[in-house]
């Protein structure tokens, strides 16, 4: 029942919406904009000066169209880029945009990023995760997530990994012919072969012919829930840190 | 034993491990690998492979193609490491796949600031690797690292301002735990340099300014402030020796290129190759192939290092064909002028004193006019890599040959940002450049692939194109030659006469250099041409 909530809501935002969009297709329209968008203009919609793609706020567009005729064309001369996305695309983009105001909600503030650093670490995330080049590549890269985040889907994914799976972090479980078993993040796929960085770190291309059985694990992540082993103002600051980590820039 | 061994077969890249510099430096232990930009670091451009021979070649066939998301020329060599390849998609998207299917791993965007300024296309050359991390340089001036296994950036450091046109197109250099780049915006007004920066850290560890600033030798070669935005950029690989802990680099034209009215003096250290120790930056010493440059002859070729007999006894040598049109060797120890000779048509010279110092014809000189001079603007090579084989022990030129432009000069002020060239070279007979349908005529000069031998200069075959080429060549022990040119022809020579043994038609100029590499007991070879890279390999 959330959803349909949060369509409304995004209806009533800013502009008028006038176009209607599925749940998915906002979903979908939120993973091209977080794939896309969000690496200049932020999580938020803020990060580029003088507007708030999450508040209606534009410098040039009055409609849906205007917005999505701009995310296909670009602007010349600006840094903003043409794309190939089709007209739908752009549009369930602009729908995502719409929702943002109202989207996950957090239930952390005022956490503290170097309190939240020393919970990463106590709590061994660097396991399964990098940050910088430092950690295991089993769990996705948080070197810049907190562009590509807002706070409450952090703190979701770390109480309710299995809340949301993001295909790019979809695991796959083969087993040869032979009987030996691979497993690894799925990375690409075609009728004969798939392409995965397995377990031990290794970029492979494994020819479909030779697997006896195979599968994609997409609907429980390795990710244990943090629930009940971190305090609310852990948390907090977890968020906060993993919310402060924008890239690699070398200061 | 026997899952390991399946396993093996199942995955090509089942052993990939960490690119220590020591592997980089015995690159040719594993030769079913290339792990640096032209081969190894001496930079010959020469493989041990030899599946591929003169009588089987002409068996090639296409594997796999990659094309490219990006219409910008495609100038990048791959590198192969244990079975994943890695290049570049215009102008800085790094992207890995399975070197035996070409199947994608992931591709790692990066979007260049719009103040990006690039002379001659947002192009990219390559990558270096040390451990399992990447590095590329940027045509926003970045230096930036990736995870090899997943493209996650790992550190950026700006390495320039690009607002005020640097930039960085060449594949870096690894020496130990340092990564070598260079500044490219010779066109910009640009005071260039070289910097190395800790692999780990990002953090810059020496820098060495290709022009000298007040109070250091060679400052005096620059009238006035001329210094301050004299060019001297870098925008092709250099070479290290392991043994004199020497990096060597070519360093590009003075500016603005063709009004050397307020540059009196001979500009160092543009147009010189530069020897500078790898851990401190601290130049040993310079060879300036071209004093006071009015023709924009950059000397940013690949530095070819050999050791060869040269009168007698063994020498550590450095074999250069030079834009300027001049084939020169120079002792890599101290620099010393051994010996030059043009290899194509030249006008700008009378030739060579005992020094190696060009005696140059005044009329040559550009004016207002302009004059016509041999070799062209683009010279009678340019950045694409030579090779050497040390199997046939001749050196491979591609050379741009009957070519000339005319070249004016004309007045203009610095401002940041802008173009600093002082004049505009033009072909003196028609072209049809721009067309779509060719890029230049014969009659405007045509490439050539040249093989010399490297002790006397001696022509001993060579190879003729229609078009002009901005392809490298690539020679392998089983003395095969593989380049292509502008026509878009990738050609297979044999590598002691010049013969033409097998060709492929990419559809697109062939503007990098190849390479070649094996997995699961297989050579391939592969070229960037057009948008896309090609990989052949024999019929099965």
């Amino acid at each position: 029942m959330k959803r349909p909530i949060l369509l409304l809501l995004a209806t009533a935002t800013g502009l008028p919406a006038q176009h209607s969009f599925t749940p998915a297709d906002i979903e979908n329209g939120g993973r091209l904009f977080r794939a896309n968008c969000a690496v200049c203009h932020g999580a938020q919609g803020d990060q580029v000066p003088g507007i708030d793609l999450g508040h209606g706020k534009f410098r040039r567009a009055k409609t849906d169209d205007d917005i999505a005729a701009i995310i296909r064309t670009g602007i010349p001369g600006t840094a903003m880029p043409p794309t190939n996305f089709t007209d739908f695309a752009a549009l369930t983009i602009v729908a995502y945009l719409r929702s943002m105001a109202s989207a996950v909600t957090t239930t952390t503030s005022g956490g503290d990023p170097a309190r939240g650093k020393a919970v990463y670490d106590r709590n061994a995330c660097a396991t399964c995760h990098r940050i910088r080049g430092v950690g295991a590549r089993s769990g996705p890269d948080l070197s810049d997530i907190g562009i590509y985040r807002l706070a409450g889907e952090l703190e979701r994914s770390i109480t309710e990994p299995d809340a949301e799976i993001l295909p790019q972090n979809r695991h796959f479980r083969g087993v040869t012919k032979e009987g030996a078993t691979i497993t690894g993040t799925l990375l690409n796929e075609d009728k004969y072969s798939i392409q995965i960085l397995d377990s031990k770190d290794r970029l492979m291309s494994v020819k479909r012919a030779n697997l006896r059985e195979s599968a994609f694990i997409t609907d429980k992540s390795s990710m244990p829930s943090y629930k009940d082993k971190l305090s609310h103002q852990e948390l907090s600051d977890l968020v906060s840190y993993l919310g402060s980590l924008k890239g690699a820039e070398v200061k | 034993m026997k899952v390991r061994w399946i396993l093996f077969a199942l995955a090509a890249p089942a052993l990939w491990s960490q690119i220590s510099f020591d592997r980089v430096l015995n690159a040719n232990k594993e030769p079913q690998n290339w792990l640096t930009y032209s081969g190894t670091p001496l930079s010959q451009r020469h493989s041990l492979l030899t599946q591929i021979t003169p009588v089987n070649v002409k068996n090639l066939e296409l594997q796999w193609v990659f094309q490219s998301q990006s219409l910008e020329k495609f100038e990048a060599t791959p590198l192969v490491v244990d079975g994943v390849l890695y290049t570049v998609q215009a102008p800085n998207d790094v992207v890995a796949m399975d070197a035996e299917t070409g199947r994608v791993f992931w591709v790692s965007p990066y979007q260049p600031s719009p103040d990006a300024r690039t002379c001659c296309g947002r192009v990219n050359r390559g990558l270096a690797i040390l451990g399992d991390t990447l590095f590329m340089g940027t045509i926003d001036g970045h230096l930036v690292a990736l995870d090899a296994k997943t493209g996650h950036q790992i550190w950026n450091a700006t390495v320039a301002k690009a607002e005020a046109g640097y930039s960085i197109m060449h594949a870096p250099l690894v020496v130990k735990d340092k990564v070598i780049v260079g500044t490219a915006g010779g066109e910009y007004g640009i005071r260039g340099f070289l910097a190395a920066y800790d692999a780990k850290t990002g953090q810059e560890a020496w820098r060495f300014y290709t022009i000298p600033g007040p109070g250091e030798p060679g400052h005096e070669t620059w009238a006035g402030d001329s210094w301050m935005h004299g060019g001297a950029s870098v925008w092709v690989t250099g070479s290290y020796d392991p043994q004199l802990n020497l990096t060597y680099w070519g360093i590009g034209n003075p500016g603005p290129d063709w009004n050397s009215d307020d540059r009196e003096g001979a500009n160092l250290y543009s147009d010189c190759v530069v020897a500078l120790d790898a851990d401190s930056g601290k130049l040993k010493w310079y060879f300036q192939f071209s004093p006071h440059d009015d023709f924009d002859y950059d000397s940013v070729q690949v530095p070819v290092l050999a050791d060869m007999e040269w009168h007698g006894k063994l020498r550590r040598v450095m074999l250069w064909a030079n834009r300027n049109g001049f084939y020169y060797v120079l002792d890599r120890t101290t620099g010393e002028f051994l010996m030059g000779k043009p290899f194509a048509k030249i006008t700008w010279t009378t030739g060579l004193d005992d020094s190696g110092r060009p005696v140059r014809v005044a009329a040559a000189n550009p004016t207002r006019e302009g004059t016509l001079v041999y070799p062209g603007v683009q010279g009678a090579t340019n950045w694409f890599s030579p090779s050497y084989s040390p199997h046939t022990g001749l050196f491979y030129i591609n050379t741009w040959e009957n070519y000339s432009s005319v070249f004016n000069k004309l007045p203009g002020d610095y401002v940041e940002g802008r173009r600093f060239t002082g004049g505009t070279p033009r072909s003196p007979v028609p072209s049809l450049r721009g067309t779509q349908v060719i890029n230049r005529t014969e009659e405007e000069g045509y490439g050539v692939v040249r093989a010399f031998d490297p002790k006397t200069g001696t022509r001993k075959w060579e190879f003729k194109m229609a078009d002009v080429t901005g392809s490298g060549i690539l020679t392998t022990a089983s003395d095969l030659l593989f380049t292509g040119g502008r026509e878009g022809y990738f050609w297979a020579l044999d590598a002691r006469t010049g013969a033409e043994l097998w060709r492929a038609s990419t559809g697109g100029p062939v503007d990098s250099g190849p390479m070649t590499y094996s997995v699961n007991g297989r050579q391939y070879v592969a070229v960037s041409a057009g948008n896309s890279l090609f990989t052949f390999a024999l019929r099965q």
